[in-house]
């Protein structure tokens, strides 16, 4: 790199690591000031884990998370698997668009939209309150969906088809060639699907600000609720943890996929050995 | 060998994998967007009405104008303003990110790979605390200034600004406008741009008739992704304008919150049909350039 694109690339990462910096910092702050550091100190760190009702959000977040996005994985492959074979041309053309409605169309307007058919359903059925963990799910599991099938679909179309044909040539049943043949193949796939959704559920704040109910509170809407008041260091205590688990779950994923390619050339180099000894 | 025969097990269990989600998505994808014209278009009694939407394009509110108050059309105004904020937002998101997606995409595969994973990483961490860190650092008391005052160049008043709001914006999707025209510009032909190198163009007209052209694709998605959630936005213009800087996002949001549901429906209706309008145009747009 030229001397000049150095220190551009530099001022663009002060800029997107400035507040992330500060964040960390003041995390560690002795006093309960945001902008004035008055010493180290692990205090914020202890009332944040004496602090009930965000631990019960954290839960909260995890247990939508992880069904929202084993769910949304399952289906999503599912789709992915049958519209890859749609063989009618507007069929698959409807089916894509439905699919890029929620990835277009503003947050606040898929979380409006879920909101009110929740709550006239509701009261047709005569529910006074009509959102909780329930429609919450199906929310996260909706705006999902489209993530997991953009990951698998293009999985399955680079995939060799004559794979799972010549299993089924040789006696497999349908089922069975696409869980022995199909999945390893497209597997890759599936689990950046999982982690996308897995992520993006956990993130979420404006889909589930409009979905939620019943004092059903998770970790984005706590912080909303948080930043309502005046906050203290504990909120940063908060996103400093956060932070550091996402970090380790990106390396991790990293090395999950350059291993998972490797074990992927590795087996086609020694199928490709086998082959040419026969 | 290929199974001519037609497979009835298989043909079946594909469209039985397909069928959950095809149930999902119009019960959880079309039919709720039915609703939010459904509730646009009635009034709390579920009768008919365009009350919400005329209530949209002609309420008005007064505002202190120098010596006086005027009258203005309050919800043309806030959608005007963000508007124009999330219009300011996208194109400083370009300008900054078009040269720096360029400089990733020329550097050593390594090195691309360590500062895309940079890139990425601010967008791990929730929005809202993000959010609210820069009106920690924005604020008139905060960090800048007291940077400011340390090097003796005084102070600055930012926060509660429309700036600030653009600054919020511009740091939160930033992101979704590099990586996009990252992706194009590491899959061009470096070949046509050395070729129009020795044909004799110079850089400039290199960038203007060779890269630019290319990298329109992820372009246009860049200015999607950042145009769309900043012109939807509720909570960045609450918290780095005050709250004095309604945007469209806060006039639904505020609605929801006052449980107005058919109104909050008729703006949200609103702004659907005006984001569909301009992205089929800019589709177009796009593709009459592509076919040139």
């Amino acid at each position: 790199m030229k001397p000049i694109s150095k220190v551009y690339t530099a001022l663009i990462m002060i800029f997107l690591f400035a507040p992330i910096a500060i964040l960390l910092m003041f995390s560690f702050n002795g006093t309960k000031s945001l902008s004035v550091f008055s010493g180290f100190s692990l205090h914020w760190y202890q009332e944040l884990f004496r602090d009930e009702e965000t631990l019960g959000a954290v839960k909260n977040t995890l247990i939508l998370a992880v069904s929202a996005s084993l769910i949304s994985t399952v289906m999503g492959t599912a789709a992915a698997v049958g519209m890859d074979k749609l063989k009618r041309r507007y069929l698959r053309a409807a089916m894509d668009v439905v699919t890029n409605i929620p990835m277009i169309n503003p947050d606040i307007i898929t979380g409006i939209s879920l909101m009110l058919m929740f709550v006239f359903v509701g009261r047709f059925f005569g529910a006074a309150t009509s959102l909780n963990f329930g429609t919450m799910l199906i929310a996260h599991i909706t705006f999902c969906l489209p993530y997991v099938i953009l990951q698998v679909l293009p999985k399955i179309q680079q995939m060799d088809r004559s794979l799972p044909e010549a299993a089924m040539d040789l006696g497999c049943t349908p089922l069975r060639a696409f869980f022995k043949v199909e999945v390893p193949e497209i597997f890759p796939g599936i689990i950046t699907g999982l982690i996308m959704a897995f992520t993006l559920s956990l993130d979420d704040f404006v889909i589930s600000y409009f979905t939620t109910g019943n004092g059903f509170q998770t970790l984005p809407i706590r912080i909303y609720n948080m930043t309502k008041k005046t906050v203290t260091p504990k909120m940063y205590a908060l996103a400093t943890i956060i932070f550091f688990v996402i970090l380790i779950l990106l390396l991790l994923s990293n090395v999950f996929d350059a291993n998972t390619a490797q074990t992927i050339k590795e087996a086609r180099e020694k199928k490709k050995a086998k082959s040419k000894e026969v | 060998m290929k199974n001519n025969k037609p497979n009835r097990g298989l043909a079946l269990m594909q469209r039985l994998a397909l069928a959950p989600y095809s149930v999902w998505s119009v019960l959880f994808i079309v039919v709720p967007l039915l609703f939010i014209a459904y509730y646009a278009f009635t009034d709390s009694a579920f009768h008919f009405t365009t009350d919400n939407i005329t209530r949209f394009f002609t309420a008005t509110s007064e505002v202190a104008d120098g010596d006086g108050v005027k009258l203005v059309r309050t919800y043309l105004v806030i959608f005007w303003r963000s508007l124009r904020l999330a219009v300011i937002s996208t194109l400083i998101c370009l300008v900054l990110g078009y040269p720096f997606a360029y400089l990733i995409s020329r550097a050593k595969p390594k090195t691309q790979g360590i500062l895309i994973t940079l890139i990425m990483i601010p967008m791990w961490m929730n929005f809202l605390i993000r959010t609210y860190a820069w009106m920690t650092i924005l604020q008139d008391t905060g960090i800048l200034n007291g940077l400011l005052g340390l090097v003796h160049l005084g102070r600055v008043h930012i926060i509660g600004t429309e700036s600030a709001v653009v600054i919020g914006m511009v740091y939160d999707y930033f992101p979704y406008m590099i990586l996009p025209i990252y992706s194009v510009m590491t899959k061009m032909d470096v070949r046509l741009i050395e070729a129009a190198h020795d044909l004799g163009c110079s850089g400039a007209g290199v960038l203007r008739r060779v890269i630019w052209p290319l990298s329109l694709p992820g372009v246009i998605s860049g200015i999607t992704m950042v145009l769309i959630p900043s012109i939807s936005t509720f909570y960045i213009s609450q918290k780095l304008g005050n709250g004095k800087f309604y945007l469209i996002g806060d006039a639904i949001e505020s609605q929801y919150v006052a449980n107005n549901l058919h109104f909050a429906a008729a703006i949200a209706f609103i702004l659907m049909v005006i984001l569909l309008i301009s992205m089929a145009f800019m589709q177009r747009a796009a593709n009459k350039r592509a076919s040139v």
